[in-house]
């Protein structure tokens, strides 16, 4: 069977890239040579596990799908994907990439988690956005990884409870683990800590809610679920920043992991968002 | 009121740039046209159409005037509002006023909603 190599949980900073690499020196933001030290020492927690797949988890931010018809949760089963939307050049001058997929892993995932349950959206032309690629960029930038991308929906409400997004990391956990495969699987996932976008907290020194963030960051950290699912429910997230609903991706990443103590935890305060970056080696890992 | 038909049109324009150019450059004439052809699309042809859907007048007013505070009254979606008009205005701001100005002016012509709830964006 497959092994789970490691699970990642970080948020994802569309401007990474362009405030860390692309601007000239003189003009990068004073935190930009901490930041990307930051993320290069968490690169190498994924460069460590030795992973063979990605299994990919994010939300489409209304590229793909629309209010017309918008998916719970949606899993990708195609041989390739295409990536960054014209829209994601224009604003955070992110890259284009086409990954690899892997469609048996997909499939078995799609059924699987069928079985447990919980009807997946399926795309067979899925174009990914930068939820899936800002973590490309930050932890694995040669992109030489078949991944099977999976999407929630944090847009959209009424979004699925949070209770549902650690089930759905629970279940995923279960199908890698069946996976009949001796391939190395890691999982990662992006969200956000607290967050505001397009209301009145928006891109202020700090993230909108700093205390927020502290205690997230706590419940993964410390394996603590319980305090998680008594703090956070779908109604009091927007109370933390508008777009927090983003941390329900890490919540599912969490439920990958298990209510376990994480093995890497680090963050960066920025202005705007505080940046956390987690990861668990449920099976340990060789150092 | 109709969300939906708001945030289809900031969805659909802000996917293509010169659809968004034109929305800069003459929004008037540019939702008169989108009115007439892709708010009616179903998908992505012009063979399947819906019949039904409409602007109130105060939200063509505020599409018209790029007037987000407004837009984001009426519960227009924050995500798809922020980014089509950062997309419209954010390197003209920063060309004068620097790195991010359009997006703080954004977020201060919100500040009377700061401690409130917000409109919800349920269609």
């Amino acid at each position: 069977m497959a092994t789970l190599a490691a699970v990642l949980a970080t948020t994802h900073h569309p401007f990474y890239l362009k405030l860390t690499h692309l601007d000239p020196p003189e003009k990068r933001i004073p935190q930009a040579a901490e930041w990307k030290r930051k993320v290069e020492a968490y690169r190498e927690t994924l460069t460590a596990a030795n992973p063979d797949i990605l299994v990919m988890i994010g939300a489409d931010h209304f590229h793909q799908f629309f209010l017309d018809n918008y998916p719970q949760f949606a899993i990708g089963k195609a041989p390739r994907y295409d990536a960054t939307y014209y829209n994601e050049i224009r604003e955070f001058s992110l890259p284009t990439f086409v990954l690899d997929g892997h469609e048996e892993l997909s499939q078995f995932m799609l059924e699987g988690l069928i079985d447990r349950g919980f009807d997946m959206a399926v795309s067979n032309e899925l174009k990914l956005d930068h939820s899936i690629i800002c973590p490309i960029i930050t932890t694995r930038p040669d992109a030489d990884l078949p991944v099977v991308p999976i999407y929630t929906n944090i847009f959209v409400p009424p979004l699925p409870t949070p209770q549902r997004f650690w089930d759905l990391g629970r279940a995923i956990r279960e199908i890698i683990e069946e996976f009949p495969s001796d391939k190395r699987v890691a999982a990662i996932g992006s969200g956000h800590l607290s967050l505001e976008l397009g209301g009145p907290r928006q891109f202020e020194e700090h993230g909108p809610d700093p205390e927020f963030d502290k205690r997230a960051i706590g419940w993964l950290a410390e394996g603590d679920i319980d305090g998680l699912l008594a703090n956070v429910t779908r109604e009091n997230l927007g109370t933390f920043g508008n777009a927090t609903h983003g941390f329900l991706d890490l919540v599912t990443m969490f439920g990958i992991a298990g209510p376990i103590k994480a093995d890497y935890v680090d963050d960066l305060d920025l202005f705007h968002t505080r940046e956390a970056y987690i990861t668990w080696y449920p099976n340990g890992v060789e150092r | 009121m109709s969300k939906y038909y708001v945030d289809k049109f900031l969805y659909t324009t802000d996917r293509d740039p010169d659809l968004l150019e034109r929305y800069k450059t003459e929004p008037a004439q540019y939702l008169d046209w989108w009115e007439q052809h892709l708010g009616r699309r179903l998908g992505d042809s012009d063979a399947e159409t819906t019949s039904w859907l409409a602007f109130t007048e105060q939200e063509r007013t505020a599409l018209i005037a790029h007037d987000y505070v407004t837009l984001f009254e009426l519960g227009a979606h924050f995500f798809l509002s922020l980014t089509i008009y950062i997309g419209i205005y954010n390197d003209d701001y920063e060309a004068v006023t620097g790195p991010l100005s359009f997006q703080r002016e954004y977020r201060d012509k919100l500040m009377h909603w700061r401690g409130k709830t917000y409109p919800s964006v349920i269609c």
